[in-house]
């Protein structure tokens, strides 16, 4: 705002900066800068959506993970604000008179009842039920494997660590929200998923009656919980869902996006693909994709069949009576888990066979999930901002830790089906429940050793290539009757992904004691560090330096009559010739 | 030539560089040294590659056909779901091999939504992929810390700024702030958390089998209640119950009459997920407990359906072994060791009913409940 | 029939059992036939009864003896069956019928068979010679069984609250411990699951007439019948197992289209 001028000015007139703006060039930059330019006259946004529209988006299918998420989610949204139109949040009596005839005359809650008028009586109400449900089994499974490619690429460095915990947070609250439209309907499966829910929460140490009573308003199941799960599913988690997902996003703008090693892409740089137009036709066509995908599924795959289960009566059961997979580890750790641990202390009872796998596992898979970022930048003492991806094999005790995680989850997730396992598979229930239990202890550090072995097996080839070049496969007989196969060397922009990545080792101790002979007062949390450290660097295996290589070359001879090769000379593409 | 930055060790601890003694060709390092650079330099974008729709218009034009048949679609498949929205009826079936007789409004409804979202995104990404513009796009970074003289302004506001409302001289102020800020939500809190709804009581101790309704502040008296068949809601002779059988019992009282639904609890669910019973008859020479042959009647056991670990309903009696088991869980109670758990993770045995015959050879409840039936809670005891 | 059972455990009444047996089949079907889902109402003729004791000789009593007094404990070459006095027609019925009996080799539970090995006529022969052993239950006459005359509405809260917890909400079958489980109940004649619950085979309990009345055991078949019959409105079942079959669907299906439509999407064109 100008200030030259030191007159008083009325309140209606016109500043300075306002001034009527010049006809655009073309008509057809007139036709979009019309109305643009009447939003950009009242609102300055032309700048940020100019800046928004040239950002650059790398491609790679593996990016496309978390907008499937992202997506399912949408769909969730959409379908779910339709399905509250019909669905009657309550637990009052009513007898059914609707069109599906083995329930008719059957008394049941007014939530089951709505449920199966979405179901058979409102045109299309089905498909919308089943692509809302289809989509939030879809958005987990989504969310889990996005998960998985950001740890194990290591996106979640500095300076994304706390899109990591923001991302954390929405993979808890979106299992949360999964269990809570779970249970909604009220037919058998989910008033059983309820019982068990109350008979976890009750076994809280100290508060668990207040806790459930609380809950559930009463006894269970009281005439409260639908409704107070309803309002918890359609508002509560959906705001918290929202606001922290659009942070999510938001920071992913900000901080751009990261990528894979490769020519020409740099820690400093982003390649890839503008906004406008591929990435928003890519993007946004894959939005019509999933939701497509979706709808194909639904249509023909049927989920939840709740007109099947009949109506909540806490007496009945039905044989698999599981939550929806994303809870499964959370179930399969409650049938792991061995009934000796409850115990009774000064006439106290203490569950320890149920409320560490109910109420602890939960929240502490995510808080684990969490702080690993932190963890490990307490072990590498690395403070730089990363935007380039690492390659698993590159980071292998972090891969072996997060396969070795992963075994575990899968492993108490697969429990939580032993049931269905034992009659799929002709197995005893007993046998496999023993098998899960042993197998939770011994195989996640098996897998973490296989894997580590794997990614640093990897390594070594990564750096023979670089070193010997690729087979050709072209055999060649040497005059006095000796076969070789011709090696090539690798192109310089294949060459640059194997060797692109950073030397590591671990971090060395400092002496105890200081150069004037004094203790230093952090020496011990130092030999933890130390420690922790060469586990995780101990057996890197480094990529290959340009002297490593000239000298590889220069020992032709010695290498190659180990490798059954030709003089080095002979080895070398031109390029590779003329690099050095 | 090193794209990233000199690593900033910490201050208690070093890195080594890696320059040790052994020298493997397969892992280790050469000492950098005459002129040749310590790490390889990265060789830049790679050569745009032309596509065929890039090289030939008829390419380019075939491009634009397909995208134009795939937005095609889109619009059939619209119009189509508008169509077969009103032409089908929602209780309409169609038999499709591979699926069986499913509901034709859903298989229709479905496959048209999905195909004109399928027409428009697979169009879109089509057409992004032949005919938009492939060659990529170097975007620079720029560090996410704001530059330092900012920094500094936004911690001189802060503490001058900030400091200018006095309120680090007004410890009053200061406190009491702190106080209000900390206390304001509490009303709140304690609004929700203390109108949740009901306290147990001894309720979680009591079934409708201690004489009636078993709420939170009702306090039933005992009186000998028959065993009623879920959910016929019919009495049960001892006669009745022959060897290997399993009846599944609520007590007398707490249904209503099957056929005209009038009568039962006031609170039907509730009463019924504690009361729930499973009543089995077993050669009484098969049952090892003598305390369970004396709470039964000739063999006839009663024992509570609320499985000890969480709660499910415990009905899968196998006849032969005599084990019962849960199949949310899979906790596993011998019915001849007066439901011991044998497998899973329930701890306590399932609570059994002490039962005799009434005048009419009727089977009625002896006793309730020695303890709380149903999953375990802190002051169970 | 509890002291009668009681007795028939001692060796030296078996023979007294097959004469009261025969004498009093009669008797007991008389006495009961005016109910029609207790008995069926055609005698048995003579010769039935010596054919099925040769079948029964040829096919079973190498597990369950010569006269059908069982074999308690399998040792050595012997395979342990159960005395089958008493057991009554419907038990024979059951099992050979649905091809559980003859086992062919002995397992934790004889499972259902496609293939079953005699016709009905052998069958009703077998079925015969045991019920003439002994007095129990008699195969359900055709009205008991018709699934058009039942209820499936209150069959399916029987269902629920007997059955379901087993065989699941859609009769697709369960696991019970240590590797035994019970059978799907999809495509079973209404006679064979009248006939289960009436004796309770292997594991299950025995559901009789005191405990689901003739009237509710064809509810409970009209039932399942419209679970054989009805559409699955939603679309494919997955095999009605619940929520696991539907993850691993998600997981399996669900991601796998995802991520091949995602590696096209961030492929280069041709």
């Amino acid at each position: 705002m100008s200030t030259t001028s030191h007159d008083p000015r009325p309140a209606d007139a016109l500043r300075d900066g306002d001034t009527a703006r010049h006809a655009a060039p073309s008509t057809a930059v007139r036709k979009v800068g019309g109305f643009a330019g009447w939003v950009d006259d009242r609102t300055g946004a032309a700048k940020p959506v100019g800046y928004l529209m040239k950002k650059v988006f790398p491609d790679h299918w593996s990016f496309m993970l978390g907008e499937i998420a992202m997506y399912s989610m949408i769909i969730c949204l959409v379908t779910g604000a339709f399905l509250t139109f019909w669905f009657v949040p309550s637990a009052g009596h009513t007898v059914y008179d609707g069109s599906y005839v083995p329930l008719r005359g059957v008394g049941m809650s007014e939530a089951y009842a709505s449920s199966l008028n979405i179901s058979f009586d409102i045109k299309g109400g089905l498909i919308i039920r089943q692509i809302h449900h289809w989509a939030a089994l879809m958005f987990v499974v989504a969310l889990v494997v996005h998960m998985f490619r950001v740890f194990f690429t290591g996106a979640f460095r500095k300076p994304r660590e706390i899109n990591w915990v923001i991302g954390s947070v929405l993979a808890l609250l979106a299992i949360v929200e999964g269990f809570a439209g779970y249970s909604l309907p009220d037919d058998l499966l989910s008033g059983t998923g309820i019982r068990a829910m109350a008979g976890f929460v009750q076994t809280a140490p100290v508060i668990g009656t207040y806790l459930v009573y609380g809950i559930f308003g009463g006894p269970f199941p009281g005439e409260m919980i639908i409704p107070r799960l309803y309002s918890a599913h359609v508002l509560l988690i959906p705001a918290i869902l929202v606001g922290l997902f659009i942070a999510h996003v938001g920071l992913v703008a900000l901080q751009k996006h990261t990528q894979y090693p490769g020519p020409g892409r740099t820690n400093n740089n982003v390649v890839g693909y503008p906004v406008m137009p591929v990435y928003a036709a890519k993007a946004g066509g894959f939005f019509f994709i999933v939701f497509g995908v979706i709808a194909l599924i639904s249509a023909l795959v049927q989920i939840n069949p709740i007109w099947g289960y009949g109506p909540y009566d806490p007496s009945p059961v039905t044989a698999g009576s599981q939550p929806d997979w994303y809870m499964g580890f959370a179930d399969g750790a409650l049938r792991l888990l061995p009934g000796w641990l409850e115990f009774t202390v000064f006439g106290y009872t203490i569950s320890a066979n149920i409320f560490p796998g109910a109420l602890i596992l939960l929240p502490l898979v995510y808080i684990v999930l969490g702080v690993y970022p932190f963890l490990e930048r307490w072990v590498t003492g690395d403070d730089r901002e990363h935007h380039l991806l690492q390659r698993p094999r590159n980071a292998p005790v972090r891969t072996g830790i997060g396969m070795a995680g992963i075994t575990a989850y899968t492993i108490l997730m697969f429990a939580g089906g032993n049931d269905i396992l034992a009659i799929k598979l002709g197995m005893s229930i007993n046998d496999l429940t023993w098998f899960f239990r042993i197998g939770f202890f011994v195989l996640p550090p098996l897998v973490f050793w296989v894997t580590k072995r794997v990614c640093l097996s990897l390594q070594r080839r990564d750096r023979e290539q670089v070193l010997h070049g690729r087979e050709s496969g072209t055999i060649i007989r040497t005059p006095d009757g000796r076969f070789f196969e011709r090696h090539e060397a690798e192109l310089p922009e294949d060459q640059w992904i194997l060797v692109q990545h950073e030397a590591v080792a671990p971090l060395e101790l400092e002496p105890a004691v200081d150069e004037h002979g004094v203790a230093r007062p952090a020496a011990r949390g130092d030999r933890l560090r130390a420690a922790v450290s060469r586990f995780y660097f101990r057996d890197a295996v480094n990529p290959v330096t340009p002297a490593e290589l000239a000298a590889a070359h220069h020992h032709g001879e010695e290498t190659e009559a180990i490798e059954g090769g030709e003089p080095a000379e002979q080895l070398e593409s031109p390029e590779a010739a003329s690099r050095r | 030539m090193n794209e990233q930055d000199t690593p900033t060790t910490g201050t208690e601890v070093a890195h080594t560089d890696g320059h040790g003694d052994a020298v493997r060709l397969d892992q280790g390092h050469v000492v950098g040294s005459g002129g040749i650079p310590e790490r390889f330099a990265n060789p830049g974008l790679p050569a745009h590659v032309p596509r065929m729709a890039d090289l030939a218009e008829a390419a380019a034009r075939r491009a634009e056909k397909q995208v134009a048949t795939l937005f095609g679609i889109s619009i059939l498949s619209t119009l189509l779901f508008l169509v077969l929205y009103f032409a089908i009826d929602v209780t309409q079936t169609v038999f499709i091999p591979g699926i069986g007789t499913t509901s034709a409004s859903n298989v229709a409804l479905g496959l048209t939504l999905a195909f004109s979202m399928l027409g428009i995104g697979l169009g879109a990404v089509h057409w992004a992929k032949t005919l938009m513009p492939d060659e990529e796009v170097v975007e620079e970074r720029h560090p996410m810390a704001s530059s330092e003289a900012d920094r500094r302004e936004v911690v001189r506001v802060l503490a001058e700024e900030g400091g200018s409302s006095q309120i680090t001289r007004r410890p009053l102020i200061k406190y009491t702030l702190g106080g209000a800020l900390g206390l304001f939500a509490v009303p709140l809190v304690v609004q929700v958390a203390g109108s949740l709804g009901e306290m147990p009581q001894k309720s979680l101790s009591l079934t409708w089998w201690h004489g009636g309704p078993s709420g939170p502040g009702e306090e039933p008296e005992f009186r000998p209640l028959r065993l009623m068949k879920d959910p016929e809601n019919t009495p049960i002779k001892a006669s009745d119950v022959t060897i290997g059988s399993v009846f599944h019992v609520m007590p007398e009282g707490l249904l209503p009459d099957p056929e005209t639904g009038e009568g039962g609890a006031d609170h039907l669910l509730e009463e019924k997920a504690k009361a729930a019973v499973l009543l089995m008859r077993l050669d009484p020479a098969v049952i090892e407990s003598q305390k369970e042959l004396d709470w039964g009647y000739q063999g006839i056991v009663a024992y509570s359906k609320i499985c000890t670990h969480v709660g499910c309903p415990v009905g899968l009696y196998e006849q032969q072994t005599h084990h019962l088991l849960c199949p949310c869980h899979q906790s596993t109670f011998d019915v001849t060791q007066d439901c011991r758990v044998i497998f899973g993770p329930a701890k306590r045995a399932l609570p059994q009913l002490k039962i005799t015959v009434d005048d009419e050879g009727y089977l009625v409840s002896a006793q309730p409940f020695r303890e709380a039936v149903g999953p375990s809670f802190w002051e169970r005891g | 029939m509890n002291a009668l059972a009681a007795r028939r455990r001692h060796p030296a009444a078996i023979a007294i059992l097959l004469m009261i047996g025969l004498f009093l089949t009669g008797a007991a079907y008389a006495a009961v036939a005016p109910k029609p889902a207790d008995a069926t109402t055609k005698a048995l003729p003579a010769q039935s009864v010596e054919e099925g004791k040769s079948l029964f000789r040829a096919n079973c009593a190498s597990c369950h003896g010569l006269n059908a007094e069982g074999r308690a404990t399998g040792n050595g070459d012997k395979i342990a069956g159960p005395p089958l006095a008493g057991v009554g027609a419907a038990a024979v019925d059951f099992q050979v019928g649905t091809g559980r009996m003859p086992m062919t080799a002995p397992g934790i539970q004889a499972a259902r068979a496609d293939d079953v090995v005699f016709t009905q006529e052998q069958i009703d022969a077998l079925a015969a010679y045991v019920a003439s052993l002994a007095p129990g239950p008699a195969v359900p006459s055709e009205e008991a069984v018709d699934p058009t005359k039942g209820n499936p509405a209150f069959g399916g809260e029987l269902f629920r609250v007997n059955c379901a917890m087993c065989h699941n909400f859609a009769g697709s079958g369960g696991a019970l411990t240590r590797g035994k489980y019970a059978p799907s109940l999809r495509d079973v004649s209404g006679k064979h699951i009248y006939e289960a619950m009436q004796t309770g085979p292997q594991s299950m309990p025995v559901f009789s007439d005191t405990n689901i009345t003739p009237e509710n055991k064809r509810d409970i078949i009209a039932f399942l019948d419209t679970l054989d019959s009805q559409e699955n409105p939603g679309g494919m079942t997955l095999g009605s197992l619940g929520p696991v079959t539907e993850g691993l669907f998600a997981w399996v299906f669900g991601l796998g289209i995802f991520i091949a439509i995602a590696i096209w999407l961030g492929a280069k064109a041709a």
